[in-house]
């Protein structure tokens, strides 16, 4: 069969990828990318149904749409603060695809191995073209296909356990089995060793024991990192499954597969390399789990929590000019976007300048945040990046922290002993007024103790972070 | 110890040093109190009150200083005052100590304490005893009153159904004390409301109280007012001329012009020239609240009002806050009172002349038989001082080039270097890997450069979005799935079918849920 129309098309869906995720680089170029994505994603689909697919297209079809129904279903109904656990769920799926694609590549090949030369030649499309392969490309070929698998696993399991934490089905504090890393090692010692099985032998059984390890390694991986470190979790996963998806393209010689599958992993690992930049944490230490070790004794927090009342937050927020509006988790926890936005409303609609600070670490996924007050219609013009609002801290009269904790600590610049020393923080503390709505006198997720819960200027406004602005919204006139 | 306060001599003069109420916490001091009969009257306190309030009424003015331990007056002393002072008395008045040397001498010659309230140094201690500020708080307050009561509109504009009025437009130079209270008056009557002044860090006081600071185009750096305690320095001539050009283009629009410029211990600087004068509409008031000193206009005369050929009105008084004595003398007697209050820190109704102390030290003209004016620097200062912006230090340009070719010479090193490695890499894969395998790897490399190339440009806000996105496109191995599932062996086409579902979701949960988020990103 000839493919030269499918290749066509895997060159104009492959450019309509590319400009899809180039498109992402404003708001308004993002509504027209999201298209090109979709038409990219259809075309590669339809040239494949059409060309090498067609063996089974009617069954292809009935299931595509079937998984269709359900995807839309569930991206209908998932509400805005599920988005960091429906996109660690989805990366799941696409990791099991790869450890299946590549296993069944694995049948295949056993299968065409054992052929004669007229069995071969009477064979069809995907096995057709693994008959003419030579040793040496068979030989790559069991390595591709290795990798796919190996990676595809990791992300497997690795996606259900970051899903589980994402839910709170799974404890989000940072657990791991007794002998740590070096089961991950010896883990990863074994997928070595069946590599070379594998190589040699081509059997079923080292790649069995190989997916075991992976799937191991994918679920002690994520049990030992903490809820906070989930924004890297999750594009680093996101990564993997381009990786997974690229070593299958290799297995399978399809260049769609290989270029969607680097341009995915490329992004994911640029993704995790800002975040951790925004954590002044190296991907390592990250990855490995934990905080690095303090060099000495944390500075002792003086002082004590002074709580305030919304009678109090909403006099100060009457009389401010500007204000400032720093959300984390919590907003998310609490489902607070609307009431923020609504306080937003009013404020601005008195002539106040109010304006949002994200860190770039907000939340459990990159760009949570402003995911979060989209939905809640806060126009973005007025939401700002860290670096493009710390400086005005000095001239704002009011900065309200909802539901952040580590974003905003002093210690990451005061205290070289605390464990985020030079994480790059938003500088709240120089505004005028602080008032943090914050559920209870605990520490956030890192555990660490907030210094600017003890400032002078600071004042806690207890409470679930939905309940407190409700009573404050009416207040506010 | 008695307190006594004799009735004002100056011409005019309507204030009283001490109310009932401010006699009722001397006498909580530990204090007695007598009055000149007739003393409060001005100010509306009538000598009834003043018993009523435990204060010994006495008949002359005489019979006061003979009785009174602590005299306490407003104005400086005259001769026939300085005459009855004896030992060991204390007074307690303005006094400019600086002005009068020969009213100081000759109380001092009678061996007199002297305190002048006017020397109470500016620190924010003393500010409870700081006459100055209350006064000129006042003076502000009715220069507006009074300019109001000479200016023939409305200070607020208005929209009425017999027509359309414009608001006034009011100028005060010099934001000190009496500047702001002119600037809030004006701002609370509905005046547009402009303020100038040579110390550009009181612009944010002035736009606190309401009315537009008038910045002029000038750089050069102006000394910090707090190296001279919070008062205005002498500007220079290059400076003065920029400020008079700015004031020339703007009086044509002004209706009112407060001036309340001074500069201690020197004649008014002149800022509202007779051209400037002339330029102003028919009607127009100018209130000069630096009149004593010579005035900021040349036209002023002092205590009188004048109206010029082109009907501007020039407004010179001195004595704004006599003119709201009974205000000024509850203010001024809690000033007096308080000054008490530090003097009597035992209140046991016996004064402690600590000269350790900076308000009393800095207050004090003459005591115990020695002139003691002008007292030493005040141990605190007054204002703390701006702290110096340390510039930037401009690089040379040889420096600046010296820095971009060495970064440019850093990042072509590292690009060739990780170009090298790279290339290296590839060459070794290509020795060993046959060309099949080589045509991919050349696909997959070339994208993982675009990927990197593409992804750096993504809006941080659009982070979410982009992994939605990307995670609905790594479904892209749906095409493994599908060109495997043509197969002969049912269990290949049942594993693939099981890929292919699944993908499935993925597609379109993907792609669904980043267009949902995308729309949700609106412009305000």
């Amino acid at each position: 069969m000839e493919f030269g129309f499918t290749t066509a098309a895997y060159v104009v869906s492959a450019v309509l990828i590319i400009l899809s995720l180039g498109g992402l680089s404003g708001q308004e170029s993002a509504k027209r990318a999201v298209w090109y994505g979709i038409v990219g994603m259809a075309l590669a689909i339809a040239a494949t149904l059409v060309g090498p697919g067609s063996g089974f297209w009617l069954l292809s079809l009935v299931l595509i749409a079937g998984g269709g129904a359900i995807g839309y279903q569930l991206a209908t109904k998932v509400q805005m603060t599920q988005m960091p656990e429906l996109v660690a769920a989805m990366h799941s799926l696409v990791g099991l695809a790869a450890v299946f694609v590549g296993f069944i590549a694995h049948l295949e090949l056993n299968r065409v191995l054992g052929m004669d030369a007229a069995g071969k030649d009477a064979l069809e499309g995907f096995a057709a073209l693994l008959a003419k392969k030579e040793a040496v490309e068979i030989n790559i070929l069991r390595v591709e296909l290795f990798l796919g698998i190996f990676i595809g696993a990791i992300t497997f399991t690795g996606s259900v356990i970051a899903y589980g934490k994402l839910a709170g089905k799974v404890d989000s504090s940072a657990t791991k089995l007794p002998g740590g890393h070096l089961l991950n090692a010896s883990a990863a010692a074994i997928s070595l060793l069946c590599l070379v099985w594998y190589f040699n032998t081509g059997g079923f059984l080292p790649l069995f024991f190989m997916t075991l390890a992976a799937l191991f390694i994918g679920y002690h991986l994520i049990m030992g990192i903490g809820g906070a470190d989930m924004p890297v979790v999750v594009s680093m996963l996101n990564s993997y499954s381009g990786w997974a998806a690229a070593a299958i393209g290799f297995s399978l010689g399809n260049d769609l597969l290989i270029v969607v599958g680097a341009l995915v992993g490329s992004s994911g690992a640029i993704l995790s390399y800002i975040m951790c930049k925004a954590m002044n944490r190296s991907f390592v230490s990250v990855i490995l789990g934990g905080f690095g070790g303090p060099a000495g004794e944390q500075m002792a927090v003086e002082g004590e929590q002074i709580a305030i009342d919304a009678d109090g937050v909403a006099t100060a927020l009457n009389e401010a000019d500007s204000v400032i509006i720093i959300p984390g988790y919590g907003m998310a926890v609490a489902q607070a976007q609307q009431a923020v936005s609504e306080l937003v409303r009013k404020l601005r609609a008195q002539g106040k300048t109010v304006r949002f600070a994200i860190h770039p670490v907000a939340g459990r996924l990159p760009g949570h945040m402003n995911v979060l007050l989209a939905e809640a219609k806060v126009p973005y013009d007025i939401v700002m990046e860290m670096d493009e609002i710390n400086d005005d801290f000095p001239t704002t009269d009011v900065a309200i922290v909802i539901g952040s904790n580590d974003i905003v600590n002093p210690a990451a610049q005061d205290d070289p002993n605390s464990p985020i020393a030079g994480m790059p923080v938003l500088e709240c503390w120089k505004a005028k007024q602080v008032f943090v709505s914050k559920r209870g006198q605990g520490t956030g997720y890192s555990g660490i103790e907030n210094p600017l819960f003890f400032k002078e200027n600071t004042r806690m406004f207890y409470g679930d972070a939905k309940k407190s602005l409700d009573e404050l919204l009416p207040k506010i006139d | 110890m008695k307190i006594g306060t004799p009735k004002e001599i100056f011409e005019g003069e309507n204030r009283v040093a001490m109310t009932p109420a401010s006699a009722k916490d001397l006498q909580k001091l530990g204090y007695e109190c007598v009055i000149e009969t007739g003393a409060g009257a001005a100010a509306g306190f009538n000598d009834k009150t003043y018993k009523d309030a435990g204060v010994e009424v006495v008949k002359t003015a005489a019979a006061l200083f003979k009785t009174a331990d602590v005299v306490a007056k407003v104005r400086p002393p005259e001769d026939v005052e300085i005459k009855r002072l004896r030992e060991g008395q204390t007074l307690i008045s303005f006094f400019y100590p600086a002005q009068n040397k020969e009213l100081m001498e000759a109380a001092n010659a009678k061996g007199a304490t002297v305190i002048a309230m006017d020397m109470v140094p500016r620190i924010s201690r003393a500010q409870k005893m700081d006459a100055l500020s209350s006064m000129a708080n006042i003076a502000g307050y009715r220069s507006v009153i009074e300019a109001g009561n000479n200016f023939g509109r409305f200070f607020t504009g208005q929209v009425t159904a017999a027509g359309k009025v414009p608001p006034a437009k009011v100028l005060v130079v010099g934001a000190g004390v009496a500047g702001l209270a002119a600037i809030g008056t004006a701002t609370s009557l509905g005046a547009i409301t402009y303020a100038f002044d040579v110390r550009p860090e009181v612009a944010e006081q002035v736009e606190s109280m309401g009315a537009q600071f008038v910045f002029l185009d000038f750089d050069e750096e102006q000394q910090d007012g707090s190296a001279t305690g919070g008062y205005a320095p002498v500007s220079s001539p290059e400076f003065a001329a920029a400020q008079l050009a700015k004031f020339r283009e703007i009086a044509p629009d002004i209706d009112i012009v407060i001036t309340t410029a001074l500069i201690p211990g020197r004649d008014a600087p002149e800022l509202w020239t007779k051209d400037m004068v002339d330029a102003m509409k028919p009607g127009s008031v100018i209130i000069d609240l630096a009149a004593e000193r010579g005035g900021n206009c040349k036209l002023t005369v002092k205590d009188e009002k004048i109206v010029t050929d082109n009907g501007v009105t020039i407004i010179g008084y001195t004595d704004f806050p006599s003119r709201m004595a009974a205000q000024a003398s509850t203010l001024y007697s809690t000033n007096i009172r308080h000054m008490m209050a530090d003097l009597t820190p035992e209140k046991d109704g016996t004064p402690n002349h600590n000269m350790e102390d900076d308000v009393i030290r800095g207050a004090t003209a003459t005591h115990k038989g020695e002139i003691t004016f002008p007292p030493p620097p005040p141990k605190v200062a007054a204002i703390a001082a701006a702290p110096k912006k340390a510039a930037p230090r401009e690089l040379t340009p040889e420096e600046k080039r010296a820095a971009e070719t060495a970064a440019f010479k850093a990042q072509t090193r590292n690009q060739v270097t990780l170009l090298t490695v790279g290339a290296v890499l590839l060459l070794g894969v290509g020795l060993v890997a046959p060309a099949s395998f080589m045509q991919h790897f050349i696909v997959f490399v070339l994208s993982v450069f675009i990927g990197f190339q593409v992804i750096w440009g993504v809006a941080h806000s659009l982070h979410t979005p982009l992994m939605a996105i990307t995670n609905a496109i790594s479904s892209i191995i749906i095409l493994g799935a599908l060109t495997q599932i043509g197969s002969s062996s049912s269990l290949v086409v049942i594993i693939a079918a099981l890929a292919v579902f699944m993908t499935g979701i993925n597609i379109f949960g993907g792609f669904l849920v980043t267009r949902r988020m995308l729309a949700m990103f609106q412009k305000s």
